[in-house]
């Protein structure tokens, strides 16, 4: 009971100025526009939005002085000097500050109300898109640190695990409406320490999940696709057959497991291969050569900047953090030059957070790698906008300030990568999403509901004979979510 | 084969390929195994030799890189940022036996200094995070034999980090180059976990990297959900919260009667001392351990995060005389006006924790520093991290800054404010003539992500910029 006390204050508190849902939205109260900055803030379907006078970091065309961004119908409709909007248009004057491209982050778990089903080595038939959950309050601090859009995978129990979903944080609106229409499919693949299960706890008269070793992942790999290559085979077979005209054909049994693994052989699902260590990486790019697919990216990739040439190779795009090491065996010769390293050798590099928490500093993240390896600016904001944008397939919609592209973007109060920058408004499709000024202004409201909310008789404290309250979680910076062994306890249980 | 010869051995046939650093490790499991039988300390030498097989990196870097290259330095031409107040444009550090000989505009140059040119560039005292258990874990997963940190049992005040910290650790060097220069390393177990040591993050032992050897006990103040402080996380609440709370009181009780036993037994020994005809106490190196804390001489250092915990633990100080500091503290802003009146230091180990509750405000951890700030609380900021991440330090402050601290104090929260609160602040923090010469010399502001570090010294030794990081992007970066 004081469970669902905490939930409906946390949605009042969480649940942004313009309402959970689109039904929700329409019984908000208008918002009055904030003093001094701009006419009509509100997120109250504005169709065209004025951002006067940014810094604006293109990515893909250098950084604009003095430049104005216009927003119409969710899309960029112009960046430049002295732009006109229609008088209905929201203006706001960005004077002194930066716009970016909305962040994407290339490894989340963000949303997953599971994140492994880690009982079989192949679990491609399971899709992450099947347990999304919108209300998720880290998707809301994600928004307040500049980012846009996630790609949600599976966890790394297993060596061919589930189908990833990539999404863009509507926060507040329906599950659907999170889905990035268009997105390639993908899948997450996993190596090394966490599918051997390494650090799991074995029970008595339990048996060891297969494979306990890196040439058992190797193995799983090869059976799995030798499986799918068989199973194509099959409906290669019966369609040509049935393009034959002949009778009575019986079509092969439908194999949901193996489905996914025939549109990675033919080029229609990416893989995001989680590894570490330099030489499961090569076993998996000559598998992949073997069987004549690509990698789309290696997730992780720790000691990418050991085989840097191989990976160059291969074509595989690669997706790392910044400077988490040591915290496993695996991940003990990890450095904070491998993204410049890669970077240098060609290959298309972006950093991920693989945390909720992680994912609101992605910013800073990315400028310290300017100092590791020395990497220009331009080639740092490559790496948590457009590069992730490339290996995601959706390059073409987000992850640089273009005309014609999803207005995806955030104001900061200086540039990004500096310690002191703050994130002020976050727009996804032209709609603002997190404000900081509107987020200031609910709060001693929210705070009144909220002391309101504890005088009830629920939440009565326990030495007044309340029930004894279950103790928050800390929840410590240095947490990698893909670690997690969970198989369902989901966003609590990090 | 004794034992001692089978481990050298074992070192030497994996030497040539793998680091000193992993070695060390193998080595110091065997140390562990000195008392078990042959065949088990055998096992965990193969049990570890996995941990050594991933491990290519070579250490070539030399005796500076241990110990540093001691000398009269001259650094010119440089931005002072002295800390403890107004910058210096333009001025000289001069450092000379260990120490911060002088600073000014009008310095003269001793003879025979060794001359570094700064133009361009900013010196600042070295960062210090309270918050780590530096030394003490190589790596925390799946690697126990490289885990020292945390003691069998509930009471281990004489378990001191000072003999476990391993001065070869690659945390050590990994850290510094980054521009944090001291560290508390502490031990978490139990409720009293031990001490924690105050080291500089240069040296060949625990002996050459001292500060403080035992700065101060370190307590998980217990709580209802099981354990304390960051030790209970890991538990599971238990399910009747009766039973829970009792527990909890249990546990306090059995604290404060350790301490009361601690507190007599210093006044035992003390008459004793001063009256041959009283009867002596048999000594007992456990409460030994425990006077200078029960005195108020040293502090102690109580983990906790919730306001509940925090005000039992001033109540808890206050009843006992003790002098406590709350690393942790995720909750503290909240009780800043109590913290403030009870003055009480609070080493903020949380700025970049997810809020724990889902109806907390997105920045209520970012702006925690500002607020313990105008309330006229002390604090220090820490990455409240064991070591990988003890190097995101300047970044935590910055970040606290753009949530309201001013620039001024950002930078005081990692430098001059934790050697207050550890009370070092005439040795450490500041540049300051008399004091520890820890100066990182930079290409920008110390807490931007993108400074890069151009010189550094620390007990007044020039420190090569080197760590395992850098080897191994040397080794590897023009791989063709």
């Amino acid at each position: 009971m004081r469970k669902l006390i905490s939930l409906f204050v946390s949605l009042a508190v969480l649940a942004p100025v313009w309402g959970v849902g689109s039904a929700a939205r329409a019984q908000q109260p208008q918002q009055r526009p904030r003093e001094g900055a701009a006419r009509g803030t509100s997120n109250a379907a504005a169709t065209e939005t004025l951002i006067r006078n940014a810094t604006v970091l293109t990515i893909t065309r250098g950084t604009l002085a003095n430049t104005d961004i216009l927003i119409r119908n969710g899309k960029i409709a112009g960046v430049g000097q002295n732009l006109k909007a229609p008088d209905r248009a929201r203006v706001i004057d960005a004077t002194g500050k930066y716009v970016m491209p909305g962040i994407v982050d290339a490894h989340s778990h963000s949303m997953s109300d599971a994140i492994n089903e880690g009982t079989l080595s192949v679990t491609s038939m399971v899709r992450i898109r099947d347990m999304l959950n919108p209300t998720a309050p880290n998707l809301y601090r994600e928004l307040a640190g500049g980012v846009t859009t996630l790609n949600v995978l599976h966890g790394s129990a297993n060596t061919i695990g589930g189908q990833n979903t990539v999404v863009k944080i509507k926060y507040g609106r329906p599950v659907a409406e999170f889905i990035f229409p268009g997105a390639p499919p993908g899948i997450k693949f996993a190596l090394g320490e966490n599918v051997k299960r390494a650090s799991s706890t074995v029970l008595p008269g339990q048996t060891r999940r297969y494979p306990a070793t890196r040439m058992g992942q190797e193995e799983v790999l090869r059976d799995a696709f030798t499986r799918a290559r068989n199973y194509k085979r099959s409906w290669d077979e019966h369609r040509a057959a049935v393009a034959r005209n002949e009778k009575n054909l019986i079509a092969p049994r439908r194999d949901l497991q193996l489905e996914p693994l025939v549109e990675i052989l033919e080029g229609k699902r990416f893989v995001h291969a989680h590894c570490y260590r330099a030489d499961e990486i090569i076993m998996l790019l000559n598998i992949a050569d073997e069987f004549g697919f690509k990698i789309r990216t290696l997730q992780h990739v720790l000691e990418g900047y050991k085989v840097a040439k191989e990976i160059a190779a291969h074509g595989a795009g690669a997706s790392s953090f910044a400077d988490s090491w040591g915290y496993k065996i695996e991940a003990y010769d990890a450095i904070p030059y491998n993204a410049a390293v890669m970077t240098r050798a060609g290959i298309v590099v972006s950093i991920n957070s693989d945390s909720d928490e992680r994912a609101r500093r992605l910013n800073i993240d990315a400028a310290k790698m300017m100092k590791y390896g020395d990497l220009t600016e331009d080639e740092a904001l490559r790496l948590i906008t457009i590069n992730p944008a490339i290996q995601l397939g959706i390059q073409e919609r987000v992850g640089s300030i273009e005309v014609g592209k999803d207005a995806d973007l955030a104001i900061w109060t200086a540039h990004p990568f500096s310690v002191y920058s703050r994130v002020e408004t976050t727009f996804i499709d032209g709609d603002i999403f997190f404000d900081r000024q509107q987020d200031l202004a609910r709060r001693p409201e929210l705070q009144r509901e909220r002391e309101e909310l504890l005088k009830a008789e629920v939440n009565r404290p326990p030495t007044e004979g309340g029930a004894q309250p279950g103790a928050p979680r800390r929840r410590p910076a240095n947490h990698h979510d893909d670690d997690d062994v969970d198989n369902g306890e989901g966003d609590n249980h990090r | 084969m004794s034992l001692t010869t089978f481990s050298h051995v074992a070192a030497r046939s994996v030497a040539h390929v793998v680091a000193r650093s992993v070695a060390n490790v193998v080595l110091r499991s065997i140390a562990h195994a000195r008392r078990m039988s042959f065949a088990l300390a055998a096992l965990l030498l193969f049990s570890a030799a996995p941990i050594t097989s991933a491990q290519q990196a070579s250490s070539t870097m030399g005796t500076q890189f241990m110990s540093g290259t001691p000398g009269t330095y001259a650094i010119r031409n440089a931005r002072i940022v002295i800390v403890s107040g107004a910058d210096i444009e333009n001025g000289t550090v001069v450092v000379r036996d260990g120490k911060i000989n002088a600073v000014g505009t009008n310095v003269a140059v001793p003879a025979g200094a060794i001359e570094i040119d700064a133009r361009g560039l900013s010196v600042y005292p070295g960062m210090i995070d309270l918050g780590t258990s530096m030394g003490l874990v190589e790596i925390p997963q799946g690697a126990n034999p490289t885990v020292d940190v945390a003691e069998v049992g509930d009471m281990n005040p004489n378990a001191q980090a000072f003999y476990g910290i391993n001065p070869h650790s690659a945390h050590v060097a990994v850290t510094r180059v980054n521009g944090v220069t001291s560290v508390l390393s502490s031990p978490s177990g139990g409720i009293i976990s031990g001490q924690a040591a105050l080291i500089n993050l240069l040296g060949s032992s625990p002996q050459e990297m001292s500060v403080v050897p035992t700065a101060a006990l370190v307590v998980n103040y217990p709580r209802a959900a099981g354990g304390g402080g960051f030790g209970g996380f890991f538990q599971q609440a238990q399910a009747n919260p009766a039973e829970a709370a009792t527990a909890r009181d249990r546990q306090v009780e059995q604290l404060r009667k350790l301490l009361r036993d601690a507190e007599a037994y210093g006044r035992a020994m003390d008459a004793a001392n001063a009256d041959r005809n009283l009867p002596r106490p048999d000594a007992d190196v456990v409460l030994a351990s425990l006077v200078p804390y029960v005195r108020g001489e040293r502090p102690v250092v109580f983990r906790a995060d919730r306001e509940a915990e925090i005000r039992a633990i001033v109540r808890f100080s206050e009843e006992l005389k003790l002098k406590p500091i709350i690393l942790g503290g995720n909750d503290a802003s909240k009780i800043a006006a109590f913290l403030k009146e009870k003055n009480v230091p609070v080493i903020l180990g949380g700025l970049f924790d997810l809020p724990s509750r889902e109806d907390d405000f997105y920045d209520v951890l970012y702006e925690s520093a500002a607020k313990l700030q105008q309330a006229g609380v002390r604090f220090a900021l820490s990455t409240g991290d064991q070591g990988a991440e003890v190097r995101d330090l300047p970044y935590r402050a910055g970040m606290a800054a753009a949530f309201g601290l001013s620039h001024a104090d950002a930078l005081k929260s990692v430098t001059l404010y934790p050697a207050q609160i550890m009370g070092v602040g005439d040795r450490l923090g500041s540049i300051e003539v008399g004091k520890i010469a820890n100066l990182v010399i930079t290409d920008g502001d110390l807490l931007e992500a993108r400074t890069h570090i151009r010189h550094l010294f620390i007990n007044g030794r020039q420190v090569p910029l080197n760590s395992r990081h850098t080897e191994l992007y040397d080794q590897f970066k023009n791989r063709k």
